[in-house]
């Protein structure tokens, strides 16, 4: 790994355009911009779902017809008009390969691009992929691997197809269409997203990962994703997004479910890298997220993040510890630059007894960049015993920036142990220098004391993926100093 | 190896170097102490290239090459290393992995690939042993919790690991005890050669006995005002500084 983190690095830190700054022009199925409840049937119909399912998103767009766009985040930007956007785009490259070659090679070609080639993946590692490219699945591999343990890996869409009873019995379980305004949205025109069941007892082999892209102008991604951890199963998830750089605001509303059953472990990694607007803050993508966990008896939920994109960030990744026993983890690096604005964080929910959460945020802001840690821990009055260490680190870079923690703790127990560690830092002239004089330039500089800083998170995440989120954290920061 | 020729520098217009001239060749170690405030940490920081003091006049050459405008990272490139007298702590980064960039960024420079891990953790264990630090001890963050003797040491450990042509020590005996002192000495001793120079700035003569100087120069209100042997240094901790200035103000 280091080979590749040192020099490969050393090369695309010269690079100032943004790196993934491409357009792909796959041929594609649109629909007209605006939403009502015919789109929401259109979409459906596409999908050809079924009648529950249809039934499911109108349910949804109707409750977000009553819901106004929450305000509350420490974050400016302007609305979108959800009327001026386009709720379905797919690629009409549309059956499944077998093989690579079959694949279209303008899309290899975006890959190569993004450095993270099918083939290369294939060989290494052993990374099965779901790619996700404008909202419609278009590869899978290592599927054989998987349905030989149970484990089912497939698109959202197939998923309802073929596996319709797991999805009816969980979908909205963890995120409820009328949770909040964006997860109400994506609920009513999810276009795709990621199915995932590891069966009882069984350790998935490989690191499951899915790659998100925006591709195609104007279309919104509405992702869904859901995983199922059925008793005593072990998962490790991965979710990594580029997208091209664009002019106009990208609006992504995606809803993350996670199911563990009794002592079942999910671990579910992102690396987000969207266009982040450009250095006046034009463009960029808005992030609106709902992830959130729901732990049964002894199981554990780790959300690792390192979120380097967008232009606006909205995202908590969350955990019901609903079982005794149970744990939830997040681990997050949250990096801001130019005009990026991010207001990121979690809620722990302490309903069981004996349950343990630990939260680590690391906070990094540079240029004209605010950013901020919001974060819950709620202890019910049933949750005996349950005890939560969280610790807020915010790194500046510069005078113009901002970091923010709100931390709230709501405790109605008084046999719970809860800890907060707080503190604020900036990368100073003399640490530059000193890293000058022993020959390491300002930008190398920079990224080892970010790294540093960011350490125990990075140390969190699979090793593939720790690579390329060093390799993130450097092009995020450049040109951030000096 | 290095010659300053009437170096004038000032941080935020305040002139505190005021013609500077200075020569060091290969093999030899120049001793330069002074009263407080005579300039000596600026001086030591102004030949590696510390962006906040602005050179105003004269030159520093490298084995004849004009670095005056050289950032810090291409003098270090070149063979200038600086053993700070207040180590910066870089938390969540490795005395280890700090060497290894440091090591690595300099071969970039030079147009070489990677030191290969094997040859680097040998050159870690050769050097380690010699300035008798506990393996331990690099795995730790930079600096971070260092004791003021364990940072020092530290320094000298980067010196022996970057193998630099000159080596300037800014008060490194400053918070050391006398073990300390004498293994970051013996250290120095040897990593001194024939091909390599050391200036070694110190406030008191004690490091001098154990870093045998060949010239010792009296830094005062910017300027060089005194040079001799090492029999200099002996004269200044017997008499203090005050007849100096009083020769210099006669």
């Amino acid at each position: 790994m280091t080979k590749y983190t040192e020099d490969d690095l050393r090369e695309e830190l010269k690079t100032k355009e943004y790196e993934y700054g491409f357009y792909t022009d796959i041929e594609s199925d649109t629909f007209p911009i605006g939403l009502n409840e015919d789109v929401v049937r259109a979409i459906s119909l596409k999908k050809e779902e079924p009648e529950w399912m249809t039934d499911w998103r109108l349910e949804a767009f109707r409750a977000w017809e009553e819901m106004i766009e929450p305000e509350w985040a420490n974050v400016n930007y302007v609305k979108p008009d959800f009327q001026s956007i386009s709720y379905y785009s797919a690629p009409n490259t549309k059956p499944k390969y077998d093989s690579l070659d079959e694949v279209d090679p303008e899309l290899l070609e975006t890959f190569k691009k993004l450095g993270i080639s099918l083939d290369e993946q294939k060989a290494l590692a052993g990374v099965a992929m779901d790619v996700v490219i404008d909202s419609v699945s278009v590869a899978t591999t290592f599927k054989k691997t998987l349905n030989e343990k149970g484990i089912i890996f497939c698109s959202m869409s197939e998923a309802i197809k073929e596996h319709p009873e797991l999805v009816r019995k969980h979908i909205g379980t963890v995120v409820p269409q009328k949770d909040n305004f964006y997860a109400a949205l994506n609920s009513a025109v999810f276009s795709d997203g990621s199915f995932c069941y590891i069966p009882k007892g069984v350790r998935c082999p490989m690191e499951l990962s899915t790659y998100f892209r925006i591709n195609q102008a104007n279309t919104g991604q509405f992702e869904r994703t859901l995983v199922i951890a059925d008793e005593g199963s072990y998962v490790s998830y991965l979710e990594g997004c580029t997208a091209p750089s664009r002019d106009e605001n990208q609006l992504h509303a995606a809803v993350v479910e996670l199911i563990a059953m009794d002592d079942a472990e999910i671990k579910y990694s992102t690396v987000q890298n969207w266009f982040p607007g450009n250095s006046e803050g034009k463009g960029g993508v808005f992030n609106f997220v709902t992830k959130r966990g729901l732990c049964e008896k002894n199981a554990k939920i780790s959300w690792t993040q390192v979120e380097t994109g967008s232009a606006i960030t909205w995202k908590y990744p969350s955990c019901i510890l609903k079982g005794d026993n149970s744990v939830g983890e997040f681990y997050s690096i949250a990096v801001t630059n130019n005009y990026q604005q991010a207001d990121t964080g979690t809620k722990m929910i302490h309903l069981g007894k004996n349950t343990k959460s630990t939260i680590i945020s690391k906070g990094i802001s540079a240029g004209k960049s605010q950013n901020s840690y919001r974060g819950l821990v709620q202890i019910s009055a049933r949750a005996e015993n349950a005890r939560n260490f969280s610790q807020c680190d915010s790194l500046l870079m510069g005078n113009d920036c901002g970091a923010h923690t709100f931390p709230y703790i709501e405790v109605k127990n008084k046999s719970s142990i809860i800890e907060h560690e707080a503190t604020t830092s900036k990368i100073g002239e003399d640490q530059i220098f000193y890293c000058n004089q022993r020959g390491i330039d300002t930008e190398k500089a920079i990224a080892l004391i970010v790294n540093g800083f960011s350490k125990e998170v990075l140390n969190k995440l699979p090793m593939e993926f720790a690579v390329e989120a060093q390799k993130l954290l450097e092009i995020s920061l450049e040109g951030s100093v000096g | 190896m290095l010659k300053i020729n009437n170096l004038h520098a000032s941080v935020e217009d305040k002139a505190i170097l005021r013609g500077i001239n200075l020569e060091v060749k290969a093999g030899e170690v120049h001793a330069i102490m002074g009263p407080n405030g005579s300039g000596k940490s600026t001086l030591a920081s102004v030949i590696a290239g510390k962006e906040e003091y602005e050179m105003t006049d004269g030159e520093i050459l490298l084995e004849n090459e004009n670095i005056n405008e050289m950032a810090p990272e291409e003098r270090a490139h070149k063979g200038i290393f600086l053993s700070f007298q207040y180590p910066i702590e870089i938390p969540g980064v490795s005395v280890t992995n700090f060497m290894k960039t440091a090591i690595n960024e300099t071969r970039k420079a030079k147009g070489l690939p990677d030191m290969p891990a094997n040859e680097m953790l040998k050159m870690i264990r050769e050097k380690s042993e010699m300035l008798e630090i506990d393996r331990k001890f690099l795995s730790r963050s930079l600096n971070e919790g260092f004791s003021g003797g364990e940072k020092k040491r530290n320094e000298i450990f980067q010196m022996a690991m970057l193998e630099p042509k000159l080596a300037i020590l800014d008060e490194t005996d400053s918070g050391l005890d006398i073990d300390a002192l004498r293994i970051v000495a013996n250290g120095v001793n040897k990593l001194r050669s024939k091909d390599n120079a050391v200036i070694v700035i110190t406030h008191y003569q004690r490091l001098l006995d154990h870093i045998v100087p060949d010239f010792v120069h009296v830094l005062f209100e910017g300027r060089i005002v005194k040079s001799g042997g090492k029999e200099l240094a002996h004269e200044l901790e017997e008499k203090g500084y005050d007849w100096i200035k009083e020769e210099v103000n006669a």
